[in-house]
């Protein structure tokens, strides 16, 4: 069997953060990322695992390292530092053994954005349909949506910046649009 | 040259002197100014030459109407813009303009001939003239007629230009900003509403900027106008959207305006966009878009210094341009009395205000009289004349029996036209709202509504200033109302002192009997006259769909804005019929042109699609790897080594995964994750294959049907726990396979506890085929027993690699001992790097999706969508060992039994063994019974899989075979492009290692 126990080096698919005119793009850091299928009551345990409550529908739950977000009326998505990985998932799978339900480890399927700044939601609207008026779209809240040709889930963390999810491969693409966008603002 | 014409006044800006070329020449204009209203300053009304007589051309309107000064206007570096409106076109210092559609020079056209040979040209010309001999339209008249008739050139190079996009959402869209749109704006904005209002202009007020006698509220138009947007524009939930068009009214209130950010910018910055497209979503529209003035319909109205009364007004007032010093009003509306105060105000001598109407009355005519204006009630203008500029005209009185009889010349050097205002309701009617005829003033007005939308204002038949103003807040505080906010009791603005519109012609002015010599124009950009109009009725033509289809009235590219009532009046008269009756054309989108760029906006070049590249992308790269596309991913297509041809490297590469062994990415491979109680009830259902069984840690291969039987995917599938499946897919299949998936499970199978999660970007793949394939990735793994007893063919294990965890499948697409290594993305390129490092060991080679095409084609595996065209069945494949026999249900089942996929004669894949060993069919040959088969005869199938293969020295060809499974030892013909069809016999799709003993080593 193999005598190799060295580590493999972890490369990440996002550019360095850049500021362009009035607002900042950053790459979120590595993060575990679970999807949750299953009954409200079934995200209510996970909730109470994680330390969260259960989002209300369009909303995310959240404290400063961890958030549950609200993807459709069977699906979220759970948020966590890297380093809890395993052991959520763990302790996850233990409270959940009763209760049918799907959690997937989808932590290198996605990778996200931070945008900040006066200018974050001119630049989302450049690609994102929805209203991003606070009064239509609220801090809080996350939604998935397309942004240009690309899925994504867009969630609101304050009132000028926004975390941007996406699937790997699409990265490149949604960070070209906003550098695009943010030409033209 | 002198800008002799410029007078006192206006809104232009005489501290900034600009100066600009036209043709060449170099003139001066202020900042504020036109393009058309700074050549007219400079006395030059000749800006274009016709269409199809190439006659010399001036501006007519003032605005968006204008059809004659279409110029193209170049900044270098590859930006050169056709087809500009001369009207709409702002000034800017070194602006280089030219004018389009004539050979040599603007006075001197070759194509001008076209008008002296009119008679031979009139409408259906082309339909009748270049019908022989066969085939000469597309080959030589077409070319000839599209060089001389024509529009300016379409640019040659890439366009360098940035172009935004936004998406917007407002409570109330305002489109125009004139009088009735501020009125709604502000009426809009002051209940709170959020409000978007956007003009054409570079500057807000329509109207009311070359207004000179209303007040609105005590104050002069202009100063309530500035007063106005400074209060907009102190509200923040008023966007203003100046030198922006709303071009188009989609569905449930989505409208589509364009907004022109830097064209009238000297240098313009590089780092901000040209244009931005703004896709608004409004919960409801006032369209305040306006009214365009009619010109009159006589002989000679296109000639350079015959215009709209209406324009020669905006020209004076707003900018300091008098159009003629001895100008001639030809008037059947109020306004025009406007025009000529404001003209004899400037300096200009009013030769005569011809009035078609017998006994005009009004405010405007009141004081026109009091001036002691030449008012001639009762007369009409029988023609125009002059060449390259109107120099007089010949009167007409129309006698108290309706008769014409010409009544004497007048010499002029400006004639005004004012038939009345045609109000614009393109956009009501792309909302697709219904127009009613308003009989007595003989106009279309905005009907019944269909969408969230209120026309006010010009646009829909107000002419009073007072009554706009009323009718334009109305609208606003409607709006704001219906979309939720309750509006405080704000007042209308009060307006006096204006000469409204009233009166108005449509049709062909009354002429001498026995006609008149000329051309009197309807269409002008599209040179349709008044006789064309005639003439297709005579042919037989009754709709005005189709009159403006033979005679092309309304089809350039300004929509006939000017135009359309006219051609429908002559039309109707000529047909006797009521005006309505014979209809309305569609108003299509765009109101204006707009440009491509601004439309495909920041879809083009490497963000045109998404481009997705697999973890290891950047290493291929690094290798030389050529790449093909595979739905939105880039594959690894080859590794041609320095010197190498594709074929030389595909060989190279099979060669080695049959010797040793090849790393191939397969990173793309559609992967969901099925969780769930029911996860194994869910598959059986899905696939043909039964899962229920299937032991944890074992693989199985999946065929997908859809409902009628056909295949439509398949994959290996991997069982991790009792309720947890790896499912692999295709690459290209993946977002359908998991539509497909879902769609059962949300509609049909509501009763399964399990879940589905797309996992294909999860994990990077690396595929190790070879015999030396355990060798090379033992000693990276641990916590997997790799040997054959514990970890068989189709088996799956979790454990560490290189001290990630990974999903190790042995699988293979080869037919060699091969593994699938699964590890999170991220580490998939460090895990790629040190088995590569483990591999070189073994002398191997990385391959790519040729090379795996080939192999897996040496051992009959299918490929869906190559040997599978959407109506193919498992039967069909020979694969029903595939199917579950003892399921009760599985998607498509039903349909398996169905009459047609039961026939004998279905095609059927199988091998062809060419007896040529060098001959490589073109993919999609026709697969024939005989060697030269009769023309027109059916063909019996095609070639779906055509390849060398190295490792048996021959070529390997599948194909889809009427019957074929059959018809083994049976010879057939397989077509070739460059010679008779060659003989090849029916074979078992299987050509190497047919017992699979490779496959378990």
């Amino acid at each position: 069997m193999g005598e190799s126990s060295m580590m493999a080096e972890r490369r990440s698919i996002l550019p360095a953060a850049v500021a362009w005119h009035g607002v900042r793009y950053e790459p979120v850091e590595a993060m575990a990322r679970f999807v949750l299928r299953g009954s409200d009551a079934v995200c209510s345990t996970a909730a109470e695992v994680i330390g969260l409550s259960n989002p209300s529908v369009l909303r995310a739950s959240h404290d400063e390292h961890r958030a549950i977000l609200w993807q459709g009326p069977d699906e979220w998505l759970i948020l966590a530092p890297e380093v809890e990985r395993v052991a959520l998932l763990q302790r996850l799978e233990t409270a959940l053994a009763q209760a049918p339900h799907a959690l997937v480890d989808v932590s290198h399927r996605n990778v996200a954005v931070r945008l900040e700044g006066e200018a974050a939601t001119r630049l989302l609207a450049t690609g994102i349909m929805l209203d991003l008026d606070e009064a239509a779209f609220p801090v809080g809240m996350t939604t998935r949506t397309l942004f240009g040709k690309a899925d994504v889930t867009l969630w609101r963390q304050a009132p000028q910046r926004f975390h941007l999810e996406t699937w790997r491969s699409f990265a490149p693409y949604v960070i070209g649009l906003l550098q695009a966008g943010a030409r033209g603002l | 040259m002198s800008d002799g014409f410029r007078i006192k006044g206006g809104r232009i800006d005489r501290a900034k002197p600009i100066s600009f070329s036209f043709d060449g020449t170099v003139y001066r204009g202020y900042e504020g100014d036109t393009l058309a209203s700074a050549l007219l300053a400079n006395g030059v009304h000749l800006m274009g030459r016709s269409f199809k007589y190439h006659r010399p051309r001036g501006v007519l309107a003032a605005g968006a109407e204008e059809p004659n000064a279409l110029v193209t206007v170049t900044r270098g570096g590859g930006r050169s813009t056709p087809n500009l409106r001369a009207t709409q076109v702002e000034l800017y210092e070194g602006l280089q303009a030219e004018s389009q559609n004539r050979f040599s020079s603007l006075g001197f056209d070759i194509g001008e001939i076209n008008d002296l040979a009119g008679p031979l040209l009139g409408a259906g010309f082309y339909y009748k003239t270049f019908m022989q001999p066969k085939g000469a339209w597309a080959k030589l008249y077409e070319p000839l007629i599209r060089r001389a008739a024509g529009l300016g050139e379409a640019p040659r190079h890439p366009d360098p230009d940035h172009y935004a996009n936004r998406f917007a959402h407002c409570d109330v869209l305002v489109a125009g900003g004139g009088p009735a749109g501020l009125a709604a704006a502000l009426a809009a904005a002051q209940s709170g509403a959020r409000v978007i209002l956007a003009d054409e202009q570079n500057e807000f007020g329509g109207s009311l900027l070359a207004e000179t006698t209303a007040t609105i509220d005590d104050q002069p138009a202009q100063d309530w106008v500035r007063a106005t947007i400074a209060a907009l524009n102190a509200m923040p939930h008023v966007t203003l959207l100046p030198r922006t068009t709303v071009f188009g009214y989609f569905q449930q209130n989505f409208l589509g305006l364009v907004e022109r950010v830097t064209d009238h910018q000297a240098a313009p910055p590089s780092a901000v966009a040209r244009e931005r497209l703004w896709q608004v979503r409004a919960k409801e529209v006032v369209l305040a878009t306006g009214a365009i003035e009619r010109p009159l319909v006589f002989a000679g109205n296109d000639r350079p210094g015959v215009m709209l009364a209406s324009a020669a007004r905006i020209f004076c007032n707003r900018y300091g341009v008098l159009v003629g010093r001895r100008v001639i009003l030809f008037t059947a509306d109020d306004s025009a009395y406007a025009a000529a105060l404001d003209l004899f105000r400037a300096g200009a001598t009013i030769m005569a205000i011809a009035d078609l109407r017998t006994n005009p009355t009004g405010p405007g005519v009141d004081a026109a009289r009091a001036a002691k204006l030449p008012v001639m009630p009762g007369t009409v203008i029988i023609a125009a004349h002059g060449r390259l500029r109107a120099d007089g005209v010949t009167l007409g009185a129309i006698g108290e029996d309706g008769a014409v009889r010409a009544a004497g010349d007048l010499p002029c050097d400006a004639l005004l036209m004012a038939g009345g205002f045609t109000p614009t309701v393109h956009l009501f009617s792309q909302s697709r709202g219904k127009l009613t005829y308003d009989e007595a003033r003989q106009m279309f007005i905005p009907g019944t509504s269909v969408q969230r939308e209120r026309s006010a204002g010009g646009a829909k038949g107000t002419f009073a200033l007072a009554a706009i103003l009323a009718e334009g807040h109305a609208a606003g505080r409607d709006a704001a109302q219906k979309a939720g906010f309750t509006s405080e009791a704000h007042v209308a603005p009060q307006a006096k002192g204006d000469i409204p519109v009233a009166g108005g012609f449509v049709g062909a002015v009354p002429q001498p009997k026995g006609g008149v010599k000329g051309k009197a124009f309807v269409d002008f950009q599209n040179d349709v006259k008044a006789t064309d109009i005639i003439a297709a009725t005579q042919e037989g033509f009754r709709s005005i769909e189709h009159v403006k289809r033979y005679t092309t009235t309304g089809m350039a590219t300004d929509q006939g804005k000017t135009s359309n009532m006219n051609a429908l009046a002559i039309a109707a008269d000529a047909l006797d019929r009521p005006l309505p009756q014979v209809g309305l054309t569609t108003f299509r989108m765009p109101y204006t042109p707009v440009t491509f760029g601004s439309i495909a906006g920041h879809a083009r070049g490497d963000l045109f699609d998404p481009v997705r590249q697999t973890p290891i992308h950047g290493w291929a790269d690094e290798q030389g790897a050529a790449f093909e596309n595979v739905g939105l991913w880039k594959r690894a297509w080859y590794f041609a080594k320095p010197g190498e041809t594709m074929h030389e490297a595909v060989v190279r590469e099979c060669m080695t995964v049959r010797r040793a062994a090849g790393l191939f990415d397969a990173s793309t491979l559609g992967k969901i994750e099925v969780v769930g109680p029911d996860a194994a009830e869910f598959l059986n259902r899905l696939y043909t294959n039964p899962f229920s069984k299937l032991e944890v840690g074992r693989c199985r291969y999946g065929l997908m049907l859809n409902e009628a039987g056909f295949v439509m995917d398949d994959g290996v599938i991997g069982r991790l726990a009792t309720d947890r499946f790896h499912v692999t897919m295709t690459t290209g299949g993946a977002p359908r396979v998991l539509a497909h998936m879902e769609d059962y499970l949300q509609t049909e199978f509501t009763d399964l506890k399990v879940w589905l999660t797309s996992t294909t970007e999860q994990w990077a793949v690396i595929a190790v085929q070879g015999p030396r394939a355990r060798a090379i990735i033992a000693p990276l793994v641990e916590g997997i027993d790799l040997s054959a007893e514990a970890m068989p063919h189709m088996s799956v294990k979790t454990g560490t690699i290189c001290g990630v965890e990974t999903r190790l499948f042995r699988v293979s697409f080869t037919g060699e001992l091969g593994f699938e290594i699964n590890v999170p993305s991220d580490y998939g390129r460090a895990v790629w790097d040190a088995v590569w490092a483990e591999a070189r060991k073994h002398d191997v080679c990385a391959y790519g999706t040729e090379a795996m095409h080939v192999l897996r084609a040496e051992k009959g595996y299918i490929i869906v969508g190559q040997d599978t065209d959407g109506t193919v069945t498992p039967a069909d494949l020979g694969m029903e060992w595939a199917i579950g026999k003892s399921k009760p249900d599985f998607v498509g089942k039903r349909s398996l039994s169905r009459s047609d996929l039961v026939k004998p004669n279905r095609p059927q894949l199988v091998g062809l063994r060419t007896a040529d060993p060098g001959f490589v069919p073109d993919m999609g040959a026709q697969i024939v019974p005989v060697a030269n088969p009769a023309p027109g005869s059916s063909a019996q199938g095609f070639v779906s899989s055509s390849y060398d293969s190295a490792v048996l020295g021959r070529s390997i060809v599948m194909g889809l075979v009427a019957g074929g499974r059959a018809r083994m030892a049976e010879t057939v013909f397989i077509t070739r492009l460059d010679g008779a069809a060659a003989p090849a016999t029916i074979v078992e799709p299987i050509f190497y290692d047919p017992d699979g003993e490779r496959l378990h080593g």
